[in-house]
Formats: structure tokens, sequence, C-alpha cells
């Protein structure tokens, strides 16, 4: 089975998204796969936004780091493909 | 306000607000800028974008991601829009959108694919098609800062008439020291043009661009094919990986 | 949410259905907008199979051959995308979770539905029954096309599109409902366009 497709943004299109839950700027977070390990910027991602909701991909094994579903009056955000990330922050 | 630009509206939170079209300057036959004035700007970086939202009377929204062309400057937010022939959101805002019509923005977003003014390290921009504008953001803010970090610039696009901000980049590779600007046509050169048409190559980055030991900053956008494959010859060429910054806007853009 | 309203834009919708009644909150299209949460798997027909496994872990298996030797069916059906659009009359071949399910020995009374590249979506597995639902291979008469699903997909049209599995490669018959893909990270468990059942709690 092959798998190809270049209809995918990266994380750049999750900042303004993102901004909506954290009060500061996520694109330069970096995240660790839980599936292969990578480490790399949330900017890096590979996004997939031509569905229901947000789906990152991890750029190295392109299996899913995150999912983010905007409701009305909820949003929901799961992160089990994300073992962590490393937040930049502003000084204090 | 020179906090908050500093920080580029960080630390805020993010709403909509309504932003009314002040001025419109058109680029090319299917591109124009669209200046909003947005009330409470708290400015922004360059490379930094904003969300658009568009209501349709019966409540039916939807919301596309664009690039600020122009350094923060006071409440005003310009944006550079390509027409996309089948795109929702595009033609409305190349021609139906006219001045004194409000729309809504969010922004501005993202922290990582920007360019700070204070930054000495050379600076390596390439751009395919409308992925210039918020590069030419980072052009426009080095020259308002003064900066003398060394910028290059090599922009892909399709003819000589697709190109934004043609003559500002003829003066500005004139007169901005420490800037080059390059260009790669793919479809049509303009006449007496030394090469063929053609896609962008190894050899367009490796004698456009700056040794990887000079350790540039280098910003790719584009759509996303073009955005993987000059990634992918930077790397190559022995660039860090982790100083390649890349945002891509899809197939095509919308 | 309500946002300001921006003269003249009406998005690309087509006319406000024409007196035909659409569920609640859908505009109507004419395309067939390509949805997609990751890349598009390419699977070739000689190494495609289906796969049933029920609650008791008794597989059932067919190959593409096996699936063209069933008996198709050509349903017109209506489609509802939770994105919002809506596309009328739609023109499939494929077979019956009926003829598929016939010989299944089950109790079952939920399905997560599995798919090449990763996707599932869970479903009550009556809603899979007495004539419901197909394993569909074709499209206004060609060979589905991979962007839609295709070697085959699932199509269980009286739920929202995202239950109708593209790249499908299997079901798996359990006791329990678990949720999938979209019905873990806020969509509604079951789905039906008619009650507006976008969303957890809706």
């Amino acid at each position: 089975m092959d798998l190809f497709s270049d209809d995918y943004t990266d994380g750049n299109t999750l900042a303004g998204p993102l901004r909506e839950l954290f009060t500061v700027d996520m694109t330069g977070a970096v995240g660790r796969c839980v599936h292969c390990g990578g480490e790399g910027p949330v900017a890096g991602m590979k996004v997939y936004a031509q569905a229901p909701g947000l789906v990152a991909r991890c750029p190295s094994c392109q299996e899913v780091l995150m999912r983010l579903v905007r409701g009305p009056s909820d949003a929901w955000l799961d992160l089990r493909g994300t073992m962590s990330l490393r937040i930049p922050m502003p000084p204090e | 306000m020179a906090r908050a630009a500093v920080s580029g509206g960080l630390n805020r939170r993010l709403t909509w607000h309504a932003a009314r079209l002040a001025e419109v300057v058109e680029e090319t036959p299917s591109a124009r800028t669209l200046v909003f004035d947005v009330p409470d700007w708290p400015g922004h970086l360059p490379g930094q974008h904003v969300d658009v939202r568009l209501t349709a009377e019966d409540g039916y929204s939807t919301q596309r991601s664009y690039s600020i062309a122009t350094p923060a400057d006071g409440t005003r937010v310009a944006l550079t829009v390509q027409r996309v022939d089948d795109g929702e959101v595009s033609p409305y805002l190349t021609e139906t959108l006219v001045p004194g019509d409000v729309i809504e923005l969010r922004g501005p977003v993202g922290g990582w694919f920007v360019w700070r003014a204070a930054d000495p390290a050379p600076v390596l921009l390439i751009a395919g098609g409308s992925g210039i504008v918020p590069l030419m953001a980072m052009i426009r803010a080095r020259r308002e800062a003064g900066s003398r970090a060394l910028f290059r610039l090599i922009y892909s696009v399709r003819t000589p008439e697709d190109r934004f901000y043609a003559d500002e980049l003829r003066t500005r590779a004139r007169d901005d020291m420490g800037l080059d600007v390059g260009y790669v046509y793919t479809r049509q050169a303009p006449e007496g043009w030394p090469a063929a048409p053609r896609r962008l190559s190894v050899a367009d980055v490796n004698n456009g661009g700056w040794p990887p030991d000079f350790q540039p900053s280098c910003f790719v956008c584009g759509p996303t094919a073009f955005v993987e494959t000059v990634a992918d010859i930077l790397v190559a060429l022995g660039h860090d990986p982790r100083r390649v910054k890349t945002e891509r806007f899809g197939p095509t853009g919308s | 949410m309500g946002g300001i309203v921006s003269p003249g834009f009406r998005g690309r919708r087509g006319a406000e259905g024409g007196g035909v009644k659409l569920p609640p909150g859908q505009y109507l299209t004419e395309d067939f907008p390509v949805l997609t949460a990751g890349p598009t798997p390419r699977v070739p027909t000689d190494t495609w199979e289906f796969v049933v496994v029920t609650e008791a872990g008794e597989k059932h298996r067919w190959s593409w051959a096996e699936l063209m030797a069933l008996p198709s069916e050509q349903p017109t059906v209506d489609l509802h995308c939770v994105t919002k659009w809506s596309k009328l009359g739609t023109s499939w071949q494929g077979v019956s979770l009926d003829v598929l399910l016939d010989g299944v020995d089950t109790a079952a009374d939920y399905v997560m539905v599995h798919s090449y590249g990763g996707y599932t979506t869970n479903l009550p597995f009556e809603d899979l029954r007495n004539g419901q639902a197909w394993i569909a291979y074709k499209f206004d008469g060609e060979d589905l096309h991979p962007e839609h699903g295709g070697p085959a997909r699932l199509l269980v049209p009286h739920l929202y599109l995202w239950k109708s599995a593209k790249w499908v490669r299997g079901l798996r018959l359990t006791d329990e409902d678990e949720p999938g893909f979209w019905e873990s990270a806020g969509y509604h468990d079951y789905g039906d366009p008619w009650r507006e059942q976008r969303y957890q709690g809706d």
C-alpha cells in the first residue's frame, strides 16, 4: 500500500486555532511523537485541514500527533499521539 | 503599543475583530493587496499571519489563513490575496469586497515562521508564487529597522505577469544594501531572460542562496509540493534542518 | 458564534435546495468535496481484502475477486457531510452488507469499521443491516477514485458521511461500543444528520 498526498498544509495553520486555547504561541513548541520518537516544532507537523477537524501528523512517520475539533461551544484537543510538548515561554 | 508590537500580539486572548477595508492595491491581474483598518491592532512580526472569517447572510461561515504583507504599521493590516478560480474565499476577497466593507480578522498568529530584526544572521528567502507575501513583510521590515542582515530572495513564479511587488522589488534590490533578488520562471520567462522556463533546481538554490557554513536562516513559503522540494534541496545542500523554516499553503492555496 | 455578515458573501454553495428538504444546518453542493484526515492510501486490488472479525474472533475474508463475484446493487442516495455540505442523488454500485454478513454468526451490538491508512469509525451493528449499508466500489458508473475512498468504501448514507469510511478494510464486531477516529475527538457517537447530531452532547 502506498500513501500519497500533497493535500496538507503545516502546523503554521494551527497557530490561530491553538491560540484560541493557549495563551502563548504553540507553533514553535517542540513535540515528540509517541509512535517514532521524532521531535520537531508544531509548525513542521503535516496538517490535514480538509476534514471535520484539524489532524496533525508526524512528518517522519505520518502517524497522528494531534486532533483539534472546534464545535460551537467546545473545543476538543486530542494529544494522545504526542508524548510531550516543549513550549517556549516569554520571559516573565 | 510598542511592547505589544515586540511580542507580536501574544499573551492576549485571541478574538475576532472587525476589519474595515481601507485601500486596495492591484498587484497582478489576479491578485490584490487589501489594506484593512483594525482598531486595537496590537502589532505583529514579519512572517505572522491572520485568520480571516467570512459569514453569509444565512449564517454560513468559513475561514482561511493569510500572511501579512507588511511590517507593523499602527492599525493597518495588509494582506495580498491571489485569486484561486475555484476557491471559496479568494474570489470574494479579490473581486467582491470594496473599500468600506467589513470582514472579521483574528491575529496576529504564528510565532515560529517569523524574522526578528535583531537577528544578524544572513537570511535566505525562497518563495513559490504567492508564498512571497510573508517574505516580503520580512524584506520590508529589514529596511524599516535598518537591519544589515544579508538577505537573498529566490522567487519562483509562473510568468513575469504573476510577480507580486515587481516594481518595489526592483527598487529595493537597487537601494537596499545587502538585498539580492533573483527570479526563476516556471512557465514563461521575460524576453531576453537567460534561462528557459523550468522548475527551481538545486543549482538555483546553490547559486542564489548562501553556503551552509554561513548558517543562514532559511524561510521557504509556497504551495506544499514546492516547499517539500525546496526544503529537501536545502537539507541536501547541507543546511541545518533547524534553520530551515517552512510554511505550506496546501496543494494550490485557496 | 454569529460573525459579522460579509456583504455579498455566499460561499461555494449551490442554490438553497430549490425546495428540497435538507437536514438542519446543511447546504447543497454540486461538486464532491474531498475530505481526508491523512494521506490517501493506494490499495492495489490484487492485495486488497475485506475482513469481518466477530466478537468470538471468527474471521471472514473476501478478496477483491470474491467481492466482485457477489451480487451487487446500485443505490442512489443523498450524502450529508458534518462539515455542512449535502450532495443529493448520488449513484453508487456495491455489495450490500446484508449479503456479506449473511453467513456471519454474531450477536454483536456494535461495529468498529477499519480502513487502510488507519482510520476508524463506530456504529451500531443494526445500522449496517436491512438495506442500509454497502461496500461500494463504483461511483457514477466509474471505479471509485482513491480520493473518494477507492477501491472500496463503506456507504451508510443515513448517517453523516464520516461514518462511510473510505478505503475500508474490515469490520470488527463487538459487544461494547467504542469511539472511532472522530467520535473520540468530539464528534457524535451516532451522527444522525436529521437530528443534527454533529458533536458530543448534540
